[in-house]
């Protein structure tokens, strides 16, 4: 890509990024220049041309900015039932005054929170969209849940985004738990926008001994989201950190899910589902890196690809030498079901220990004609049976989310999608 | 953990057995790469002009091109300047039988249990024998021409078949392919070239047997098969090098083409020496291997046995072009010491109804690392193509890595691909389980390593899975837990 949009948007972003964090601002553009926008030559990007969407659909590389919204729009897209906490961001931006506050846990906006470690767990040489946030993310939000503390209740970050003076948003959170903490948090986005944006998002999230955290996700924007999120976890000893991330939608998205396991005895899960169609392209990047001999890795990964869409999938498994009795899972199943869609698949074991146990197991195909003559014989229609057997399919992943009401949530959006398109 | 230590310590401590070497006067072309020692090396091989004018585009293509890094390998930079490109050894005549081959290169083949003599019809291998840069001998060929086969050294048949050599040279692995290809194409020196006529079956199995033997020589030969419409070939090729301190390079380009309902069978035991226990010497193996089931109902196979070289690199391919074909690839590669291993393969499905088989056992041991990496690449008019894979890593030792890289591509939704991967050791359960019924420990794990292998093994042709069996034994002799 030229070098000339490598400088601009940096120039652009840096003009007007929030304050503070000068030296991680730094190190993070010092980062990005090294590294550059990927290419299609870059490996790591090498089916997801982001660098050119970008190019494409971006005109205006400034900061998007916090912008107002009511009570009513947070009320509204809240899922029925919810009991939970909710927090509302816009444009990245934490707007405390519509968020409710969670007991027993701190929840600030970044820039009151000077000396957060910011870059020590996502490191900035990993990932060029890792760095260009870090250089430039705007607002933010820093939440530390207290040693000891049990939040039943899921926290719900609720996400608008709105291209108004920019098409850039670039949110950035810090999660942090202290030890034998529980919490589980809820990631949902609404998209007010007319015009495409691109999200650059960081999130970090600093595990203690034996917490318990959850992370989920789910995107469905629409078509003129450009995306790319960088979510990476430290698990300590005995802990664990499950990550269930859904997408229904977006013109690209791109998913850099990292876990590093440091402690013994803990166990990293990932859980994803990419159902599609339309020209969504979504990839999904994890990376598991097991450090310290006992412990435990869950990885499954579901694609339906329909239209002309594309999934993308790449899962790393490395396994140190230090890293003895390990085990690692990891299944990723993809079904075709028109002549256009796409994907490109990519499971990765990279193993420096001998005492271990790591498989993996890759399948792309169709729905099972058995199955389908099965549930006619039985009096179910074909459209119908199609539907109970690709719901199936997607239930595999969906049964992974603990809280009620947003699972019920996803259910309803993933039936209506196979309902109406499928 | 004692008894692993002691039979890892055997294992390590083996020593590569072809690791000697002859001198004979030899016929060198001068040091460096140049424009100049392209016109040297066709001018002394006596080529026409459109194979030269085919050297010198391959070589204008190679320099504007630059060494791969994306495997997972890491060796120091090579001085391609540094080499020799062409080594020969001296004959004043070309030899019409073998009782004129010089006795002291017969008796190099002899030491490596090649046999050259025709007398043993029993073994019924036809044999083509390639030292440093050429060929040295072709047993059989009067047998295989009255069938119509041609199977000769390269230079030979650029000189008596070079209708065929022109329509085929460069058709499967194009001079623009890598950067290694481009380098063969620009300076390959000989290498073995096998044409099965139309509706005809190989009634023997052709091997083609490689040994470097100069130092400081680049290995470049090249190998084309050609299996017209309806016949059926078996292919095996053997190597080994002498044991040298500094790292010899070998880079080797090998086509397939298949006809319609043409079966092509190629198999390899790589033996070629690995660098000492310190990971001192040893080839550098970056070959291109590539094959076409050009008709309908073709099929190539690939069987390979990779215990040799200090550093591998290749990635034997099908390209399933023809509707109905079969591409297969079938692989077992031993890493021990300092050996790096970066190999697997590349199935592109084109034709409709194409299939295509993997299976890939890496074994690692001592400090060695082994990589499979494979595509699957099912394209958009590829209806009802197939794939399975299976890649197993075994490790031994704690100072070892396998690691798999597979991608798999796929724009035809009829398309059913499968891949598996699991990476262990030894289990102490079915170790336990032997020793119970009064299996030894050692005999144990030679026999789980054996039957780990075996799937692969059974691929080769009889004479060569002896070879391979014992080869598995030698590189992990003792075995480990």
């Amino acid at each position: 890509m030229s070098t000339l949009i490598k400088q601009d948007i940096l120039v652009e972003l840096l003009a007007n990024a929030g304050t503070g964090f000068e030296q991680v601002r730094v190190a993070g553009k010092e980062a990005f220049q090294a590294q550059g926008f990927p290419t299609n030559k870059s490996e790591e990007y090498k089916f997801t041309a982001i660098t050119k969407k970008i190019e494409q659909r971006i005109q205006n590389f400034q900061l998007a900015g916090a912008f107002e919204v009511t009570a009513e729009q947070v009320k509204s897209n809240v899922f029925e039932g919810f009991e939970g906490d909710v927090l509302v961001f816009t444009n990245g931006h934490f707007q405390q005054a519509l968020s409710s506050t969670v007991e027993g846990v701190e929840i600030s906006p970044l820039s009151e929170k000077a000396s957060t470690a910011l870059g020590s767990i996502a490191k900035p040489e990993k990932d060029p969209f890792c760095a260009l946030n870090q250089s430039s993310f705007d607002g933010g939000v820093f939440i530390s849940v207290p040693k000891k503390a049990q939040i039943q209740k899921p926290i719900l970050f609720l996400n608008f985004f709105k291209a108004n003076a920019g098409q850039v948003i670039q949110p950035r959170v810090w999660i942090e738990a202290g030890d034998f903490a529980e919490v589980t948090f809820i990631n949902h986005s609404v998209n007010l926008s007319d015009t495409s944006y691109f999200v650059n998002k960081v999130v970090e999230v600093k595990g203690g001994v034996n917490t318990q955290i959850r992370y989920y996700k789910l995107q469905n924007e629409g078509e003129n989201a450009i995306e790319v999120s960088n979510i990476e976890t430290d698990i300590q000893k005995d802990g664990r950190f499950t990550s269930v991330n859904i997408s229904l939608s977006g013109e690209m998205v791109r998913n850099n899910l990292s876990i590093n396991i440091l402690g013994s005895n803990s166990e990293g899960n990932m859980y994803g589902l990419y159902l599609l169609d339309g020209k969504s392209h979504v990839d999904n990047h994890t990376n598991v890196d097991h450090t310290v001999p006992h412990s435990e890795s869950n990885e499954l990964y579901k694609g339906i690809l329909a239209g002309s869409s594309r999934g993308v999938f790449n899962g790393k498994i490395f396994v140190r030498q230090d890293a003895q009795k390990t085990n690692a899972f990891q299944q990723n199943n993809n079904i075709l079901l028109s002549e256009d869609a796409v994907v490109n698949t990519k499971p990765q074991l990279e193993i420096w220990a001998d005492d271990v146990k790591c498989s993996h197991g890759c399948t792309t195909g169709q729905l099972d004609e058995e199955a389908l003559f099965y549930l006619q014989a039985r009096g179910i229609g074909k459209e119908q049976a199609r539907g109970l057997l690709l719901y199936a399919v997607a239930g595999e992943v969906i049964e992974h989310i603990t809280d009620e009401s947003f699972r019920d949530y996803c259910i309803a959006q993933v039936q209506e999608r196979l309902g109406s398109n499928f | 953990m004692s008894k692993d230590n002691q039979i890892l310590e055997e294992l390590t401590s083996k020593e590569y057995e072809h690791g000697w070497s002859v001198n004979y006067e030899a016929d060198e072309a001068p040091v460096g790469l140049t424009e100049e020692t392209i016109r040297w090396i066709s001018a002394k091989k006596e080529e026409p002009q459109w194979l030269l004018d085919w050297r010198l585009k391959a070589f204008k293509t190679w320099e504007g091109m630059a060494e791969p890094k994306w495997a997972n390998v890491h060796y120091p930079k090579i001085d391609l300047q540094a080499l020799k490109y062409y080594s020969a050894p001296k004959q004043t005549n070309k030899p019409k039988s073998l009782d004129e081959v010089d006795p002291e290169l017969l008796d190099i083949y002899k030491r490596l249990g090649i046999n050259l003599n025709e007398q043993k019809k029993l073994q019924g291998i036809a044999v083509d024998a390639v030292l440093d840069s050429v060929s040295v001998a072709t047993t059989f060929k009067g047998t295989l021409s009255k069938l119509g086969i041609v199977f000769c050294s390269f230079s030979e048949a650029v000189k008596e078949h070079p209708e065929l050599v022109k329509k085929y040279l460069g058709s499967v692995v194009p001079m623009t392919d890598n950067y290694y290809a481009a380098l063969n194409s620009a300076v390959f020196s000989d290498g073995s070239f096998c044409f099965i006529p139309k509706g005809v079956r190989c009634p023997m199995e052709l091997s083609t047997y490689f040994r470097i033997n100069a130092a400081n020589t680049g290995q470049f030969e090249r190998t084309l098969i050609v299996a017209e419409d309806e016949s059926y070939v078996s292919y095996l090729e053997g190597c080994t090098a002498p044991q040298r301190d500094e790292n010899q390079l070998h880079a080797a380009v090998v086509e397939i083409y298949a006809g319609a309902h043409a079966e092509v069978k190629y198999s390899t035991v790589q033996n070629w020496f690995p660098g000492d226990k310190e990971g001192k010497g040893g080839i550098y193996n970056f070959v291109t291997k590539r094959g076409i089931c050009a008709g309908d109902f073709s099929k190539i196979s690939w069987t390979q046995v990779e215990t040799g070289s200090a550093v591998t690199w290749k990635y034997p391919s099908c390209i399933l072009k023809g509707d109905n074909s079969i591409g297969e690839f079938y692989s077992v590669a031993v890493t021990n010491n300092y050996q790096q291993a970066d190999t697997g393969t590349k199935m592109i499905h084109i034709g409709k109804n194409t299939k295509s088989r993997i299976v890939s056992k890496g074994i690692s041991a001592g400090k060695s690392q082994n990589s499979y990496r494979g595509q699957v690449q099912v394209m958009k008019r590829a209806t009802n193509a197939r794939n399975f894979s299976q890649c197993d890593s075994l490790l031994m030792g704690d100072r070892c890595g396998a690691h798999t890289f597979p991608y798999i591509d796929i724009n035809n939704p009829t398309a059913k691909v499968e891949h598996e991967a699991t990476t262990s050791k030894i289990g102490e359960d079915q170790l336990f389980y032997c020793n119970q019924r009064g299996i030894a420990t050692e005999d144990a794990v030679a026999l789980i390593v054996n039957g780990y292998a075996k799937e692969v093994l059974n691929q080769l042709p009889m004479e060569f899975a002896v070879e391979a069996q014992k080869l598995l034994a030698l590189t992990l002799e003792g075995s480990v837990g």
